[in-house]
Formats: C-alpha cells, structure tokens, sequence
C-alpha cells in the first residue's frame, strides 16, 4: 500500500516534471494573465532583427527627389494641355485663369438668338445668372461664358433636343475650343442605355449636369447638379416641411417609396428589388409598371396587385409622414425624388451607385443622407441643405457659380464647414474674411465670442454746417459707455464737415468719413469699422449710455441677430393682397429701425457684396427703405427676428424732423407713432409722411418680390433689464436709468 | 516551484514510513496541489487556441533572414495593369465584409515571404522598417483578423512603398501568386514613392489589377475619388526628432523654403520673392561646404548661415512645399510637425487623406502660375486665422501624419468609413483639434425653426400628495389657450391618485402617470404621452402664475425652442474665498438658470436627462432629492452653449428657496445643498457651461403708455 503510493507519487512528480520542461513555455507567458489576451491574437510578428531594417527611402532620396533633367514646370504645363484635355480635363489644364485676374469673377451670357427659343428651364437658368451680382454684358471682362443655346434635354427623342449644336457653337467666335465656357444639362442620353451621351463635343467646357456619373465625372472641373422638374420656382422657393423637430422623429412610416418600376431595361434592376421591402405597416414601397405605351408587353405576375396597391397610397401623404425615402435610379441616375425627399426632411436611402451626388465637392452628404443615429440631426440637416442650396432654380445656379468661383483662388475660399453648416456656402463671403471667427455665425460651433467692443456708426445728413445739440449729446453719450472702442461718423452732407476742433472732445477716437449721399452707404463695409459689433444711429437719435450698454449686453447673446430699440412690423393684408407695414405701437416687430441698432459689421459687406446692384439702385432711389432691406436681409440670413430691447420713452427728440440736406437723403423715418392710442394700422398724417409711409409699404413689396418670398420673422417679446420695473430698491438695480420716464 | 518539488522528491521516501495523521493531511493536500498543478498544465497545454498562439509564440522569435523564399517562374501571370474606372460599388466586394455588429472591417495581413526571380536574385528589399511597422500596427489594430476566409480587406506584405526599390514586374507577378488575390479584389497596397524617371508617375506603376491603392503622390488623373486613399510620403525625421509643439504667435520669418532639389525655375522664382520681401523670406538651399560627418539631411544653408534642419521651419509662419519629380513631399510632414503653416504648391496634387481632411484649415495651396503672387496672397490673410491654422497643422500631423501607425490606422478609417457609411467618423471628429472639440457645441436643435402656435405645450405637473393645491394649478393651467394636454405625474406609491370624478373638468385631456418609485428624474421622463414638442414643466404649488404670463412664456419658447425658458431665475457666482462656486437667489441683475419648478422646454432635453445626463448626475440627484432642475439647466446649456430666458417680472413665488426665506434658518442649508450641487455638475461636466445674462423677456408693450386691453399679455407682473 505505502509502496503504492509512493510509486504514484513519484510518477506524479515526474510527469510534473516533464510538463514543466515543455510546457513552460506557456506557463511562463500564463502567468501575467492580464497581458494574454493581447498577445492570442498578434500575428505579425515581432522580427528578432527589426531594428536592423532599412527605412523604406534614404533621408537623401526623400529630401531630393528632383531629377534635373526634368521638364520645367512651364513645359509640364504645356505637356498637360495638350494630354489632359476634354475627357480628362481639370481646371487647370482647360481653364484660362488669366481671364479671371482683372475684373475678377465675371459671368457673361451669349445674346439670345431670334428663331431660337429655349426652354422654360434654359430661360430661368440664364436669368438666374442675369440676376447674380457676376453678371457682365461685356464679352471682354468676363471670366465665364454661357451659351444661349439650350443644352439642357440632350435625349434626341425627346421635343426639346436642339439639333446641330456642334455646327452652331463652331460658329461661335467666343467658344474657343469651350474654354471658360460652362454647359448645363438635365437629360442625356436615350434608351435603352441612357448614357452621358450629350450629342455634340463641349472640348473644354464645364459641365454642369445632373445624374452625372463618376465615370465620366471629372473631379474638380464638372459639377454634379440636382434633377429639378421645370415647376422648379424661379426664386425664393418653398419652404422644407419641417416646422417642428419632434423627438423621436416619430412618423407613421419608417421607410416609402413610390414610383415608376422598369420591367426592361437600365435601371429596372434596382427598383424591381424594392418591393421585397413592402410591408404595408411601416415599409411602403409601392412601384407601378404604368409607363410608356407598352408596358403591358412586358407586364409581369405582381404588376396588377402592384399597381391596385400603389393608386391606394397618395405620395404626398407618404413623404410627409416617413422618416427615411428611398431615393432609387431612375433610367438615369439621379431622380425627382431626391429633391423630394429633401424637401420633406426625409432622409434620403440612395441606391444609386456610381452618382456623384449634387454638388458634393462642396455638400458633405454623409450628413444628410445616409443613415445615421441620429435622425433628428439629419432631418434637420436635409432641411438646411434644402433651403440653402435647392429650393429654387436661383440657389441651384448661384451654388454652382460660386463653387466655380472658389475654384479660381483656394486661399479665398469656402471650407467645407462653411458649405455644411448654418447659413450656409452662398450666404458666407470668403472675400470679407476667411476667418470663422470674423463671422457672426460660428461663435458657438468654435468656442469664439464675438468682440467686447462696438463701434458706433453715425450718419450725419443735416444741412447746418455747425453740428446740432441732438448730434452732440449722442457722441457724448455713446462715447461714456464703457463697450464703445471707436466713433466713426458718415458725414452724408454737401457741405464740408466741421474741422476737427469742432467736433467734441471724447475718450473714444472719432473719424469722419465723407460720404456720397447716397442712402444705401450707411452699409459700406468701410475699412474704418473695426468691431464686429456696429451701433448703427442716426444723428438725431437721443440713446443714454445705460441703454446702450445694456443693448450691447444682449446683441453678445445674439450677435447674428439685429438688436436695437425702435420697431416696426409688417403684416399680410388680404383685401389688398400685398403686404402691410405699419410703424404704430403694436404687439409684434419684425423690424428694427436702422437709427439705433446693434448688428455685425459682416452685415454691412453681405448688403454691400452679395446683395445684386439693382436692389441697392432700388433702395437709393426710394425715400426711406435701406433698413428695411437691411432687416429683410438679416432675417433672410437668420430665419429669426430681431431683438428689440428697452428704450425710455422718448426715444427722437421733439423736433426730430429737422431739415435735411437735398431730397430723398433722408434717414430713417419717425420710428414710434406721436400717438399711441392711434389703432394698428392707421394711415400717418401728412403728406409727408404718407408719402414715405407708402414707399415704405412698396419697398417691402418690391423686397418680397425679389426675394421670392417674405424673409421677415415677427417676434412678439422685448429683453428687459432683468430687474426692469420691479419693485426692488432702485440702488439694486444695474440699468435704473432705463426706467425713468 | 520546482527547487520545492526536488527538495520533496529526494526527501520525501524517508519521509513516508514515518507518517502520521497531521502528516497524512499535508500529503495529501500536496498530491491535490501537485494533481491540480497536472491538470492546469495539461489543459493550457492541449487547449485548441492555444496550441495556434504557441505557434505565433514561436513565430515572434524568428529574423527576417528565415522567412521563406518563393521562385517566381518567369511566365508566372502577371496582373492587368489596374482599372481606372474602380469605384467601390465595381472593384470592391462589400459582401466579404458582411454585417458586422461592430462595423469594422476585418483586415488580414499574408504572412512575409522573400520573393525571387528565376535565377534567384531578390524581387524587393524583404520589407522596409516603415512597412514594418505599418503591418504591425494594423496586426494590434482592432481592424486584424488572422482568420483568412471572415477577412474584408487584404494587406499584402509585399512592401511597395518605394517603387524605386522594387522590379515592377516580378513584384506584380508575386503579387498575382497570392492565395486569395482574386484580380485584387478587396486588396490594399500602400505606396509612398510612386513613379521613377523619366516620367514620374503619380501613382504605382506596378501593375495591380482591381486593389485599392494607398498611394502618396496622386494627381486627380489617377486618384480613383471613393476607391483609392491618399496618403502621406511618412518622413522618418518624424521619429527621431522631437519638435515640442510650439505656442502661436509672431515668428521670425514670414515665409520659408527648406526644400534642397527645386527646380531652377523655381528657385528662381523663389528668389525673386526674397529680392522683393527682403528679411521675412528665407529661401534655403542644400550646404555645399560641410564638414565631414554632418549629416546633409538635417543641415540647411542660405549663403554661409547654416541653420538646423527641421528646427528651422519653427522659425516661420509659412513653409513652402513645392512639388518636385513627385506630387508627395516628405517635407510636408516635417512642416507640420513644427506647427508650421505648408503653403502648398502642386497643381492637380490630390492633399492626403483629402477625403475626410479639411486642409482649407491648415494649409494654403496656391496654384503653380499665382506664385508670384505668394506674398500678397499670404499677407491677406487674418492673423487670428493663422494662429488657427498652426495649430490645426500640428494637429493634423500629431494625428494623421507623425507615425506609420497613424497612417494605417487613418487608412483604414476611411475605408471603414465607406462600407459603413451610417458608422461613419463625423467632419468634426476628423478635423477639431481636441481643445476644439472640447470648447465647441454643436447643438442638436440647431435649425432655425418658430414651431407653429397651434401645436401647444404639455403640461407635466410632478405631484407627491398635495392634491388640493395640484386641483388649483390644474385649474389655473387648464386656462392658458395654447395648453394641449396636461399630465399628472403621480410619484407616491403609498397612495392612489384621486378618483376620476374628483378632478377638476378641464378642456383639455388629463392623463395620470403612476411612478415606481419616488424619484425626482420622473419629472423629466420622456413619457409617450407627451406629443408636443413644448413641454411645461410645473410644480404642483406654482400658482400664482396667470394665464397671459404662462401663454406669453410659451410664445417666447417658440421663438427659442433650443432654451430653458422659464419663470424664478437664478444665479451661480464665483466665490472667491471659499474658490468654489455658489448659488445665489437674492434680486440679482443676471440670471444664468430658470427653476423648472415652472419652465418651458423642448421635449428632446427629456431623453438627454433621461439617456444621456453625464457622469452620475442622475443617480445624485435622486439619491440627495434636489438640484433636479440645476442639473437640467447643466445639460441643456451645455449642449447648446446658449443661455436660459427668464420670462416676465419678478414675483413671490412659492418654491424651496421662497418658503425656506419665510421660514427662517431652513434657508441656509437649502443654499448650501444647492451650491453644493453646481460645484458637484461643473466637477462632471469639466466645465462651467452655464450662461449669465443680465436680461429677461417682457411683452413687446409691457408697461408702455398703451391701452391694457389692446396689448396681447395685459395681465403680467402682477403679484
């Protein structure tokens, strides 16, 4: 027994011994569990010798890897022409820059010819870029050239296809080879294979196409561009269907789609594949196989069911009420139902492979368009991307122009942030700044904060060559606030202004800038302005410095909003079909008078720069509308209202309406009606004043009109000190001042 | 162990005789030690996975020298020569990729041959230590799977990252040879020197049928945009020099050019630059007088001044990298490394990573013909701007460029990124610097909406038991003309809710959560009930508020839908004795949060308070049954970055604070409990992300000389 049992334990020993001389190797590498994990599933290996390898180019090869018997830079140039030309053109082999140097961006369009109508489309096309601020009618300075011929329907079946079209444009003396030149196309190509085909050779020109493929896409020289019916409006644009962000997007269909199924032919692959989606709960997928004259020839077993069910679902109701559309090919590429999809804040699905997406050199659609975690960021995103760059023919052609535009010089030009993020490309000028911080807009999004300091701007138009009371008194109390880095005064008189020993003696330095006399100046982005905040005032206001301290404090809350003290508001009057305006004391404002009010200085370059000249004629030539425009133009921008602010009672002086120099300089008018009991809406007394009045209702009309839309928001609140009127001791209170009658 | 177990074997014989009981159970406890000790080494040994990883165990002892060697026979197929028209929905095979829960691809790496023609002379180096690297970086990635048939993506060890180093022939040929090549199919090569004279191509000459190419040095003419990546030529100054990160600021020279081998035409263009500019341009060239030992590599000169290389770039604002034979330049990498700003000048040179980087923020690139124009250009642009800029060129290189690791690793991101797009990094988590990301907001609610009026508000009263007062603030809401439903939070669990006959009747549907437990955080619960998006949240002793001053507090939320808006308004303020935050509830002239004891708010903050409240926050205010609304007045300026409204004047309110100011010394708890609160949220937070404001909202005409009944809210302010 004993015997036994010491047999067994040594043959326990000795297989303990044994296991440890071949299994050690794993016992030693088990005894730090934590690190085994890591080291189960490395496989590349750890080379012994891995130090002694050679780097993969020698420091020297890396550093000089010019050969100098290469061709010059200007003989590589030259050696790309004339390789990289039509198909494989890119900006800078097919563009001449130079043409662009002296007059900058300049857009000319080809005289229309007689006998050559273009199509509804064509024709909003060009007067979109009649109406875009790059406009020229001289050939010479232009730096881009439309063609007057319509390109747009390529498909030589269809009615619009225009023949010839190589034989006219050789005739063309401007077309040089289609250098500079910039085509816009919709349809190309015709069954069965819907190819790129256009029918005539563009050589050099760039294309500006929609369902343009990658295939024939040439990266940075064409431009994808979105399929818009010829319903499309011209300007403006309807608004997304988003009015609220309901959380979770909580819609009665996860996913829909409705439309045309190809029973042959391109394209019938992807959507004849949808219908296995369909549920008829939450997953609508409705195809037809109604098109074309004979469809029953090739009609299939499901295509009577489908099409019962597709008449039962109205497409309208289904956008509305899904969060995710499926945005399928079409014969060609792209399809309307992108834009719709857009438009209804439903998340596009693309199944569409090889589209370059519209405008995706500048749109980044991973944001909008795929799926994503979080719908309600998407949604919201469809609809920005919608209003800032789809909703009219306009945006269409001014994005496409502007991305060509940015392509001239890089340094000048948007990021991609800016095109992606609130307010969008269009709406940031990379001339004023290339700067995020310089805008009022991306304050939050990079951590800036706008300056602690304005600037007050003060237009001067009174004939008296002295400088009156109402003027004084205001530099006195604008330059006691602790906020104002700087005075600049727009002396908008024929008269000289007064020497500078005149003027009165402030803390804060003063500068005088002659002006033209011409009323939309007050908004000239003058080198002189410093801040991004601008005090923007006439010379007869009366402000104290607590309001405008206390004004400042709350435009650093809203810097991209207009804050000031003064209102007025604009309302739809239905008998007269047209818009009403009216200056008298009512519960809502929607505009904020010019002759006191905080904005940012960025406003003044986007009235001077982006705004077209013709508005800016229309408003000098009127009597009293720069503000408006001005308001019109922030609250097109913002999509909000301006922030009014508490004022003490009086806000002009008495004898406010003093003479002033030459006709239709005038400033602002009468803000605030004399009478307060008059009831909203009530016609201004005097001829003067319903003269004004009424070019101020028609300038709003004109604004409307322009703009394809009305941009003012109303608001129906006022931002008080927070102890304004309480009834707590005066001594506690930061702005008691404002208070006093 | 073993010395033990010896020492046993030899002593133990003698020992065995003499044994008694206490010995007994020490022998036996030994042999069950020593039995256990068998088991464990044999499972460890036998174990299926553990045998495949002895064999890696193995495998990491081996040098470069043992791999083995492949003859390539000289008609063994070559691959066609690599189609420019592959987009990923052509040349790539997403269905090797598969769904996978985690969405990331599985990238397998071949394991190192040496490769030999014929005769037997060497194809390539084996491997460069970059390439090295490269693998063994993605082999520890989270992207590696050694299991070759659930692998979506194909890393050759063929290093091909210098076309130079290798014949293009018998490289394609040993690529062609590879088990699952597939005509390139789902297969990945990185490259760094594409081309060789005369001509320089700017991508790979080798031929490689359908494989992606990671290439540094594309032109737009053989980019494949979607397909190929482009990346950057890694310089390898990047590891031995360390360059600590420079702080923005002026700097000596305005303009720099450190590059030795420009071409003539160039540098005199270059020069010209300096003639005119004078001191603030630096054009530097190669040193011709050296002494011996001094490597060339990291000396520059400009006349007989001889400056240190990379060093020297800290010195500029902007260095200037211009392309040589090559559209990819190693010095673009150094560049950045010293936080230096690369003006770039390559025409048709795709920027690497250019897919998912912004280079706009970090770089100025400047056509060939606008050089001349360099300087002016530069100057324009804002200084602010440029200290941006240096530092998103640091961090571009900190995180993109300093080491083949972050090269692989942002490779295989992009492609990532592409076969889950919904998966896919944001533009902001590719491009913010992290002191960016930390400063910055990116509201949820960012569309500049108005919701409709016609939509109303939910009312949600959070009751305990006091059912007579909840009956009065029932009844009082139950006015306001925009209210669409009200919803009685019920959080007793001793005691039912009142019968239904005993509530008062009201206009609008009145429903009756019951709570499990009683909890604070069930006042924010994103109950299905709630459909509007406005939410009203009130306490169930709030009643003195009127009807015009709950409608008009709901008119300024829809103009402010992103923001607590909100009636009692409170104050956080810095003490600076006890150097901590403090809660301040006197007659303030600013506010910085509104008490949700009565505040409009977007039903979206419901799920943030609910699903996404940082840290412990949540379970704190349970636990401690207060600060509920200071933690909802956190979260919503935290991710909006914007300020509370408080709405209308100052009245007597019934809350904690207005009893406790009643009822004497209750109050100072009360406030310390509360200041406790902000110090304990801005600990979680890392941040104090409250706003102060020193206004509220009032109608348009509140207390204007102005008939009361034509104002729409008359009936505000009173007390």
């Amino acid at each position: 027994m004993q015997t036994r049992k010491k047999y067994i334990f040594l043959t326990f020993l000795a297989s303990w011994l044994l296991l440890f001389f071949f299994g050690g190797d794993q016992l030693r590498r088990f005894a730090p569990f934590s690190g085994r994990k890591a080291e189960a599933r490395r496989n590349w290996p750890r080379w012994t010798d891995r130090s002694l390898l050679k780097s993969f180019a020698e420091p020297e090869e890396l550093q000089r890897d010019e050969d100098p018997s290469l061709l010059s830079p200007r003989e590589r140039r030259a050696a790309w022409l004339s390789a990289y030309s039509s198909s494989s053109c890119r900006m800078e082999t097919c563009f001449d820059f130079s043409r662009c140097e002296k007059h900058g961006f300049k857009v000319f369009t080809y005289p229309q010819e007689r006998g050559q109508p273009v199509s509804e489309t064509y024709g909003k096309i060009l007067s979109s870029i009649e109406r875009s601020r790059y406009h020229t009618l001289d050939p010479e300075e232009a730096c881009l050239f439309i063609l007057s011929i319509d390109t747009l329907d390529r498909d030589h079946l269809s009615g619009r296809y225009v023949r010839n079209v190589d034989e006219k444009i050789r005739g063309f003396p401007l077309w040089n080879g289609g250098r500079n030149h910039l085509i816009f196309n919709l349809y190309s190509g015709t069954w069965p294979s819907y190819t790129g085909e256009l029918g005539f050779d563009i050589g050099q020109a760039i294309l500006a196409k929609a369902s343009f493929s990658t295939d024939s896409f040439r990266p940075g020289f064409d431009i994808s561009i979105p399929l818009f019916s010829k319903d499309h409006p011209q300007r403006g644009g309807d608004k997304g269907w988003l009015f609220q962000d309901s959380v979770p997007p909580k819609k009665k269909y996860l996913l829909v789609f409705k439309g045309k199924r190809y029973l042959t032919g391109i394209g019938s692959g992807t959507r004849n594949a949808l219908h296995h989606i369909h549920n008829g709960k939450d997953i609508i997928s409705l195809t037809t196989c109604k098109h074309g004259k004979d469809w029953e020839k090739h009609k299939d077993t499901r295509c009577d069911k489908d099409n019962v069910d597709y008449e039962r679902f109205d497409y309208q109701e289904l956008l509305h009420n899904s969060t995710f559309c499926i945005v399928p090919r079409g014969r060609r590429l792209g399809s309307f139902r992108f834009l719709e999809a857009l438009q209804a804040a439903c998340i596009p699905v693309l199944l569409s492979d090889g589209w370059e997406l519209p405008f995706a050199e500048a749109i980044d659609w991973g944001r909008a368009a795929v799926v994503g975690s979080e719908r309600l960021l998407l949604q919201q995103q469809t609809q920005f991307l919608w209003d800032a760059y789809f909703s009219s023919v306009d945006k269409i052609v001014h994005t496409t122009l502007e991305i060509i535009k940015d392509r001239l010089s890089p340094p000048r030009s948007r990021s991609r942030f800016l095109w992606n993020t609130l307010p969008g490309g269009l709406l940031v000028l990379p001339d004023f700044s290339t700067h995020l911080g310089d805008f009022p807009f991306y304050y939050l999004q990079h951590g800036y904060s706008p300056s602690k300091k304005f600037t007050a701007f003060i237009r001067a138009a009174s004939q008296a060559g002295s400088l009156s009371q109402p003027i004084l008194r205001l530099i006195q109390a604008v330059s006691g606030s602790q906020y104002c880095a700087q005075i600049v005064v727009l002396w908008s008189c024929e008269k000289a202004p007064p020497p500078s020993g005149k003027w009165p003696q402030s803390t804060v330095p003063l500068t005088i800038i002659q002006g033209r006399r011409k009323l939309s100046e007050r908004f000239f982005p003058f080198e002189a302005i410093q801040t991004d905040a601008v005090l923007s005032l006439d010379e007869d206001t009366s402000l104290s410095t607590s309001e405008v301290d206390f004004a400042f404090s709350v435009w650093r809350s809203f810097p991209e909003r207009i804050v000031g003290f003064p209102t007025q508001s604009h309302f739809w009057d239905p008998e007269q079909g047209r818009w009403g305006y009216t200056s008298k004391w009512t519960n809502e404002l929607s505009i904020i008078l010019t002759a006191a009010a905080f904005y940012h200085r960025y406003y003044h370059s986007l009235f001077t720069e982006y705004l077209p000249a013709g508005l800016r004629e229309l408003v000098d030539g009127l009597a009293a509308c720069e503000d408006i425009l001005m308001n019109v133009l922030v609250a097109a921008v913002t999509k909000l209202p301006p922030i009014k602010v508490s004022q003490r009672k009086q806000h002009k002086e008495a004898a406010a309406q003093q003479a002033e120099c030459g006709e239709g300089a005038a400033g602002t008018p009468l803000p605030g009606a004399p009478s307060p009991s008059a009831p909203h809406g009530a016609r201004v007394k005097g001829t003067a004043g319903s003269r004004r009045f009424s070019q101020r209702q028609d300038c709003l009309n004109q604004l409307a009109d322009w703009f394809g839309y009305m941009p003012l928001v109303s608001s129906q609140l006022r931002l008080d000190p927070v102890l304004f009127k309480d009834q707590v001791s005066i001594l506690r209170k930061k702005y008691p001042s404002l208070e006093k009658a | 162990i073993m010395c033990a177990s010896a020492k046993y074997n030899t002593r133990g014989p003698a020992l065995i005789p003499r044994m008694k009981t206490k010995h007994r159970i020490y022998y036996i406890t030994l042999f069950s030690i020593v039995l256990l000790g068998l088991i464990a080494t044999g499972m460890f040994q036998f174990w299926p996975h553990s045998i495949e990883s002895s064999s890696d165990w193995t495998v990491e002892k081996r040098s470069i020298h043992d791999v083995p060697v492949v003859k390539l026979p000289a008609d063994s197929p070559i691959p066609e020569r690599g189609d420019l028209s592959c987009r990923m929905h052509t040349c790539f095979d997403v269905y090797r990729c598969g769904f996978n829960p985690k969405n990331k691809i599985k990238v397998y790496i071949y394991s190192l041959k040496k490769y030999v023609d014929e005769y037997g002379t060497l194809v390539s180096n084996t491997i460069s230590r970059e390439y090295n690297e490269l693998l063994t970086a993605i082999s520890d990635s989270e992207f590696y799977t050694d299991d070759v048939n659930r692998a979506c993506l194909f890393v050759p060890s063929i290093d091909v990252l210098n076309q130079n180093a290798l014949r293009i022939k018998e490289t394609a040929q040993a690529l062609a040879q590879l088990s699952r090549w597939d005509r390139g199919t789902n297969h990945l090569l990185f490259n760094m020197l594409p081309g060789g004279p005369p001509d320089y191509n700017t991508a790979l000459d080798v031929p490689r049928d359908r494989a992606l190419l990671a290439g540094g040095g594309f032109s737009t003419w053989t980019y494949r945009q979607g397909y190929d990546v482009s990346i950057p030529v890694y310089s390898p100054l990047s590891g031995e020099v360390d360059l600590p990160e420079r702080g923005p600021g002026p700097r000596r020279y305005f303009i720099l050019s450190s590059q030795m081998a420009l071409h003539p035409e160039y540098r005199l263009e270059l020069e010209a630059l300096q003639a005119e500019n004078g001191e603030s341009v630096l054009i530097l060239d190669k040193c011709t007088n050296l002494s011996d030992g001094v490597p060339a590599v990291r000396k520059r000169c400009y006349k007989n001044q001889v400056f240190d290389y990379p060093q020297v770039l800290q010195e500029s604002t902007f260095c200037i990298v211009l392309r040589g034979a090559r559209l990819g330049q190693a010095v673009l990498s150094d560049v950045l490394q010293a936080g230096c700003v690369p003006v770039i000048i390559a025409d048709s040179y795709i920027l690497p990573f250019s897919e998912v980087l912004d280079w706009k923020r970090a770089s100025v690139v400047i056509p060939e013909e606008k050089m001349p124009e360099m300087y002016s250009i530069l100057q324009s642009i804002p200084q602010r701007q440029i200290e941006e800029m240096q530092r998103q060129a640091r961090w571009f290189w900190e995180a993109y460029f300093r080491s083949m690791k972050a090269i692989a690793l942002a490779t295989l991101q992009i492609i990532n990124d592409r076969i889950y797009p919904y998966a896919a990094i944001s533009y902001e988590e590719w491009n913010d610097p992290p002191a960016v990301k930390w400063s910055s907001v990116n509201n949820p609610l960012f569309l500049p909406l108005i919701p409709p009026q016609s939509q109303g508000f939910t009312a949600v009263v959070l009751t305990y038991d006091r059912v007579e007062s909840l009956f009065r603030v029932i009844t009082e809401v139950s006015k306001v003309p925009s209210l669409s439903k009200l919803l009685v939070v019920w959080n007793n669990q001793n005691k039912n809710p009142p019968e239904d006959s005993l509530w008062p009747k009201i206009r609008v549907p009145l429903k009756v959560v019951r709570t499990a437990e009683n909890k604070l955080s069930n006042r924010f619960f994103p109950y299905d009930e709630i459909e509007t998006e406005a939410v009203l949240a009130i306490d169930d002793d709030i009643i003195m508020l009127t009807s015009d001053e709950l409608q008009f507090g709901y008119e300024v939320w829809r103009e402010f839908p992103d923001r607590l808006v909100g009636y009692p308004g409170r104050l956080h303020l810095w003490d600076h004795e006890m150097n901590k935050w403090k809660y301040e509830s006197e007659w303030t002239n600013e506010v910085s949060m509104v008490l949700t004891g009565a505040a409009f708010y977007h039903k979206y903050f419901n799920y943030l308070y609910t699903y996404k409240m940082p840290g412990d926050i949540k379970n704190w205010v349970d636990a401690h049954m207060n600060c509920e609304d200071i933690a909802m007045n956190f979260l919503v300026a935290n991710v909006t970055g914007k300020s509370v409204i408080k709405v209308t004047p100052r009245k007597k309110f019934k809350c904690p604070e207005c009893t406790a100011i009643d009822g004497l010394s209750l109050d100072q708890t009360h406030m310390v409990e509360r200041s406790e609160c902000i110090n304990k949220f801005a600990s979680v937070f890392g941040t104090m992300p409250l706003k102060v404001v020193e206004h509220r909202a009032d109608p348009v005409l509140y207390k204007d000389d102005f008939p009361e009944k034509l104002k729409s809210f008359p009936n505000i302010g009173s007390l």
